[in-house]
Order: C-alpha cells, then structure tokens, then sequence
C-alpha cells in the first residue's frame, strides 16, 4: 500500500503540467474556446506526440493501457488546465471501446490512427429522455442489405463535429430499458442522412445533437457482437467517470489555490480578506472536500479497470459522488469568496466554475451515482 | 500508486484477525458490537491480554517495549481490533503521556513509567482544559509553585476524561505567571492519591458519568516529576496533541458501527418494507458510507506521508473533523432508524450485565445514549473549529 509514483510517472506528470502551463494558459486557452473549430489540433497533435493518446490503446498496437496511473495524472493537469480538446470522449471513451468491442482488424485499422492523432472517434450514446440510464435506447438499427440503416436521435454528443467515426449505440433488439440488444456502429461523421446540430457547452467543449435518418452503414460496421454492447459501454463509462473524477480534481485544485491567492491580495478594510475566520474557515473545508475528493480520485483510478464490475461500479459511483459534492462546495464557495470578481467572465475561477457544473451533468450526476451505489451495495454477495 | 496491501501486510491483518478470534474474551466483544457500555475492568483486562503477547504499545518503539510497528501495521491493527468488537485502549497513557515520557522524559520516568502503562498497571488521565481555558489553553491558570525540592500546585482542571478511574494525572500547570501565556507552562506528573487532590463527577447530556473536575489545594508533587524542562511544557502540549490525533478518524469503529447500523435498518420497517430499502434512508446511509470511503483513503495518504517524515502532520486536523463528523453522522442514523423505540430512555440497559426486563427491540436501548454521548467527538482533542484554524493556519498558509 503505497501513493508514490514511478519514475516515469513522475516524469509524464510534470510533463504533461509543464506543457500546459504553457501552451494552455488562460488566455490561450480562451482564444481555443472562441475559435471557429473551439478546439486545438495543434494541441491535439502535441498530445499525441507525447503518447497522451496511446495511454488506453493495448500495447498490441503501441499503446500503454491500462496505465492507470498515468491516465488519473493526465486528466488530473487537463483539468487544472481546462483542457476542452475531446481526450475523455475520443482518447478514453471511444478507444476503450473500440479496443474491448473491436476486431482484430477493427482495432487494427482505428487505435494506432487514434493514438497518433490523425483520427479522432467519440461515442454517441446519449439520447433525450435517457437522462443518465446507459440502457435506455431508442435509437435502432435495422438490417438492409448486407448492412445496417440507424434511425434515431442523439443528444449532446461531445465532440461529434470533431470527429471522424462517431461509435452510435442503436438497438438490434430488446425493449426500449433492455441491456440486451444494444449494438455499437461505427458511423463516419459525414455519412449520408446524418445532421449534426454543433453547440457550446457550459463549460466550453463543443458537443452536437446527433439526427440519424436512416443512415446505412455495412456489415463490418458493428463494433462487437450484435446486441452485446451493453456491457463495453457500461465499463468504458465506468473508465470514463474515474477519469472525469480526476479531471474535476485538477480543477478544485486550481480553484482552490485562486482563492487562496486571492484573498490573501484583496484587501478589505485595511487587511487581507484571508484574516477574517469566517472566510479562513470556508477554505479549511474547502480543503476537505478537494482532499476527500482526490482521495476517491486514487480509488476510482485504481478500480476503474477491473474485471469485477459490481465492485468496480460501486467504486466508481462512490467516487462520483464524493467529487460531485466536492465540486458544488469549492465551485460555489470559490465564487462567494472571489466577491464580484467571482461572477465576471474576466478570472480563471468562473470558468473553473462552469467546468465543475459540467462534471456534475456529465455521466451521472450525484444523485443518479448515490442511486447506482446503493444498488450495487444491494447486489453485494452475502 | 498501489492501494492493496503487501502480502506481508495481508498476513499481518489474518494475524491480528486469528489472535482477536482467539483471545478477545466472548463477553467483552458481544458489549463493544452491541453498543454497550465497556467496563474499566474490561479494558484493563484488554491491555493485560494485549501486553502479554507483546502488543500492549502498538503505536510505541520496540525500545520502549512497544511492537514497532509502522503506521499501516497500526492502522491494521486498530481496524482489526475495532472490526473484532475489541475495546479501545486508553489513549491517555498509550497515546498522549506515554509518547512524551519517551521523548521529553527522563530515563528514570521512562523506567518508572512506561512499563506499567503497558501492563495497565496504571491509569492515567489527562489535565489540560481549566473552566477558563478550553480552545485558548494556554491562558490555563493552575498554579506549581517551586519549593526546595517540589512544587506545590493549585487550581482547577476540568473534562477530566476517566478521572475517577486513574491514579495518575499528567498536568499542564503555570510556573511562571510572569512571562508570556505559552511561555510559563511546564508538564507535570502527579499522583492522583497525594493529599489535596480531589474528583469530583460532572453528569453528561446521556446522564453518564465519563468526566470530571480535578481540583488541586496545596498539592505536593516532587520535581523529579517534572518532564523535561521548566517552562518547556507548551512543546511537549503541542508535540502530545500531534500523536493523540493518529488514528483520530476511527476509520476501524465507524466501519463496525455502519454494519451495525445496516444490521438495525434491516431489521426496521417502514411502510411494511425493511428500512434498509427505503430510498431515503438508503441515500442517508449510502452518503455516509460513501464518506467513509474516501476518508479511509485520506487516511491511508496521512499514514504513508506519515511513514516517510515520522511525525504526524497538520492534515490529522482533517482526519478529526471528518472522522468525527462520520461518527456523529452513524449515531445520529441509528437512532433514527429505530423510530420510537429511540425514546426509551434506561442506562442500566447499556451495563453488559443488566438483567432487568428487555424492550423490543433490545438493540435500540443505547441508542439515543449514545447518539447524545458522540456529541462530544467535535468538541474534545481540540474542537473542529480549533482544527480549522490549524488547517488555515498549517495547511493554507492564511
């Protein structure tokens, strides 16, 4: 039982911080989100060129995965750094499935084009009226031909301008909350009847309504085996709200060390604000919840893979949770306590504010994560 | 990174497990899991059982007869312990005095007294807080006045936890009332039979006697009974208070009590269904549950920075306001899990050996007692508040 990281680790770490820092200031970082495309492929292919890309790839095709480790410590700078480039949806996400679902040649032909940056996939699972129910799908698949035609309705699907594949779960069969019956497709983004409808989200990412209006795909489309999807999608998301976990930690992180500075510069009647206790003390527990949070960051990284999936779900959830509560507190106290400078656009801490909302609305808010814990401590073995 | 214990960890862990399994005495271990109250014999008996097989200093250096163990062989230990339904061991000799005879203490208090600490052949009890000095404890105002070869001492200690079992006291008392407050403090040992030293009880909100009021007249205590130097006693308060909180977030008997609370709440109904699958009272429980998750983790961090710099460090003050508020929660949980069978109020029902006529259901006899008793944990060693400013002043730098 230890918390010390490797040499390498270490090294990946400061890395990856380094670049940030500078690459992805705040400033630049805010010319990325107002651009045209409102991300970088430069800094997508400096990403690469640092492997970041390759870390859930299998070693089979040059990558790292698991690298556990390696991913928390990643997502963890990305988050202090606001990072909106679709590594959680493409690097994470969309790779993890690919890599668990694919065929020899699936994988082939997409993980290493992905690792290197030249191809980026991101699922497109979602849809309105499913809130957070990975089960609930209502887009289908129906056979034509040799292949497939998708008919149906994404929602806020990250990143899907971005892409060049969106992973599209439709159903093959079952009933609308089956596990059962959910096939993965592999779609390009520019396959005929498909309409995307681009956005800004929140907290800066770009994201699209995904219309599927009977797009035909060909057989060596479905990504695993037809109706067996649910079980891929369910660990990738898993993987995915670790890693989210320790995104958000990053960014309580920064929020809380802006508040810190702050109220130590702000002067109000002829002293710092950080002498007042009824301040000191909000960041004391400001401190607990970013502690607490990092705490299940480590757990969810360390489960986030395995091969237990009640366990691994239950862990997952709890950590979800803890960093979800974590992110509400320090988001809101950050603001309280930065006074009017808090609610302009001007300063990190709004925007680090908006990033903690949207890792509360992004798989699985808190109470949606204290529901699934709690069935899963029920489905505990004797 | 690795969150798993080291086989040699694991082995250590079915080690403590198989002793407990054996040795913890069938009678003491149904009290401690059934909420009841432990008796001093009990503990006492405990410590004995402990010390034969060389466990007595868990947390002490193997050249003060402790076991050596490091943090996360403790930490294994007092999980275990607590899992099992072992008593506490008294932190007053093991973890506060204990500790300071070793560093500050002379060789002749380390001879005299760490041996019968171990055995339980003393009980010692701690005499910092005074009526006007509770969070400000240096403005502590009990009196030593240096005569030829002792001191005579005078004043009031107050919360003198487990005083009216303890035959030793060790003081904060003021020797010199000119100089600065933090400055005039020196660290005293007294016998709690010398002539002049008196305990008297204070009732507690669940009407049990657990602290009291020590009051000194002319008190006689020899100057061999001094630790370490004159004056010097505010380091040696401040270095006690860093080893009382190891082990302060109760990782080990907040874990016991959630699985006696889920044990209640699968016995209670609401609406005809057991409480346990009620949604509200399942997101109550699952929240702290989930708290106590992450703090096992905060936990394990503290130690494994702790095994690497050897001194516990100001992030104990988040162990103890998260640890104790994870307590309070539990309590606060089962009480009302029981409804109101919570408002049958006996405290001869909490004595293991109460043959009175049982209430259905038996379990929530204690309940409400203890529920009340644990609101304690956020003043004691220290209030959350005082904690806070350690973190402001420690942690953030403000």
């Amino acid at each position: 039982m230890h918390f010390n990281l490797t040499a390498e680790q270490q090294l990946l770490s400061d890395t990856v911080q380094r670049f940030l820092a500078k690459a992805y200031a705040f400033e630049a970082r805010q010319k990325i989100v107002k651009s045209k495309e409102g991300w970088s492929r430069e800094i997508w292919a400096q990403l690469a060129e640092m492997g970041l890309l390759a870390l859930q790839v299998p070693e089979a095709q040059g990558g790292m995965a698991p690298a556990a480790v390696e991913t928390l410590l990643t997502m963890t700078a990305m988050g202090k750094a606001l990072l909106v480039e679709p590594y959680l949806a493409s690097a994470i996400l969309a790779t993890a499935l690919i890599r668990d679902l694919g065929s020899a040649g699936q994988q082939e032909a997409l993980l290493p084009a992905m690792a290197a940056g030249e191809k980026i996939a991101v699922p497109a699972h979602g849809e309105r009226g499913a809130r957070y129910d990975l089960s609930r799908v209502a887009t289908t698949a129906a056979r034509q031909g040799q292949g497939w035609a998708l008919r149906g309705k994404k929602t806020v699907v990250i990143h899907a301008e971005a892409a060049d594949l969106l992973l599209v779960s439709a159903r093959t069969g079952g009933g609308l909350d089956d596990a059962a019956g959910i096939s993965l497709f592999l779609v390009p983004r520019d396959a005929t009847g498909l309409r995307l409808t681009g956005y800004r989200t929140v907290d800066g990412q770009r994201a699209a309504d995904v219309e599927l209006a009977g797009v035909a795909v060909p057989a060596d489309a479905l990504l695993g085996a037809e109706g067996q999807a649910f079980l891929a999608l369910q660990a990738a998301f898993d993987l995915g709200v670790a890693a989210l976990c320790a995104d958000a930690v990053g960014s309580l992180q920064a929020t809380l060390d802006a508040t810190i500075d702050y109220t130590k510069t702000r002067k109000q009647f002829g002293v710092p604000i950080a002498k007042f206790q009824a301040l000191q003390h909000r960041m004391a527990d400001m401190l607990i919840h970013v502690e607490q949070a990092r705490s299940m960051s480590y757990l969810a990284a360390m489960k986030a893979a395995s091969g237990d999936a009640r366990d691994r779900r239950r862990t997952v959830s709890a950590a979800k949770v803890v960093v979800g509560q974590a992110c509400r507190h320090v988001a809101q106290q950050a603001v309280q306590l930065h006074g009017g400078m808090g609610v302009t656009d001007e300063l990190a801490v709004s925007h680090h504010f908006k990033r903690l909302l949207g890792f509360e609305l992004s798989l699985g808010d808190t109470e949606h994560h204290l529901e699934q814990f709690v069935a899963a401590n029920a489905a505990r073995p004797a | 990174m690795d969150l798993s214990f080291t086989p040699a960890e694991q082995a250590f862990r079915q080690e403590v497990a198989s002793f407990l399994e054996k040795e913890l005495p069938p009678a003491i271990r149904r009290k401690v899991l059934d909420g009841l109250h432990v008796s001093p014999q009990d503990t006492v008996q405990w410590q004995k059982i402990l010390h034969r097989k060389g466990w007595g200093g868990p947390n002490w250096a193997k050249e003060f007869g402790g076991t050596g163990w490091d943090p996360v062989r403790q930490y294994i230990f007092e999980e275990e312990s607590a899992a099992a339904g072992a008593p506490r061991l008294l932190p007053f000799g093991l973890k506060m005095v204990g500790p300071v005879i070793q560093r500050f203490g002379n060789a002749a208090q380390q001879q005299r007294h760490l041996p019968r600490i171990l055995a339980a052949d003393d009980w010692w009890c701690q005499g910092y807080s005074e009526p006007g000095a509770g969070s400000d404890l240096a403005s502590l105002k009990t009196r030593a006045e240096r005569r030829g070869d002792h001191y005579v001492v005078n004043g009031q200690k107050t919360w003198i936890t487990l005083a009216q079992h303890a035959n030793w006291i060790f003081c904060l008392v003021r020797t010199d009332p000119a100089a600065k407050p933090q400055a005039g403090i020196s660290f005293l040992l007294i016998d709690m039979k010398t002539p002049g030293v008196e305990v008297r009880p204070i009732t507690m909100l669940d009407e049990g006697h657990e602290v009291n009021e020590v009051w000194f007249e002319d008190v006689v205590v020899p100057v061999e009974n001094l630790v370490g130097e004159e004056n010097k006693g505010w380091t040696y308060a401040k270095f006690l208070l860093g080893h009382e909180r190891t082990n302060i977030a109760g990782i080990g008997s907040s874990k016991r009590e959630l699985a006696r609370l889920k044990r209640v709440a699968a016995q209670e109904t609401k609406h005809g269904r057991p409480l346990d699958q009620d949604p509200f009272f399942a997101a109550r429980l699952a929240q702290v549950e989930i708290e106590l998750m992450a703090l096992e983790i905060t936990n394990l961090r503290v130690l494994s920075a702790e095994a690497e710099r050897r001194a516990p460090g100001p992030e104990a003050s988040l162990l103890k306001i998260k640890g104790t508020e994870i307590q309070q929660a539990l309590s606060e949980l089962m009480v009302l899990a029981v409804g109101p069978s919570g408002l049958p109020f006996r405290r001869e029902a909490l004595d293991g050996a109460f043959a009175g006529p049982a209430l259905e259901p038996p379990y929530a006899a204690p309940l409400a007692a203890t529920y009340c008793n644990l609101r304690k944990a956020s003043i004691y060693g220290g209030s959350n508040e005082i904690q806070k400013n350690i973190i402001t002043q420690m942690i953030l730098g403000l």
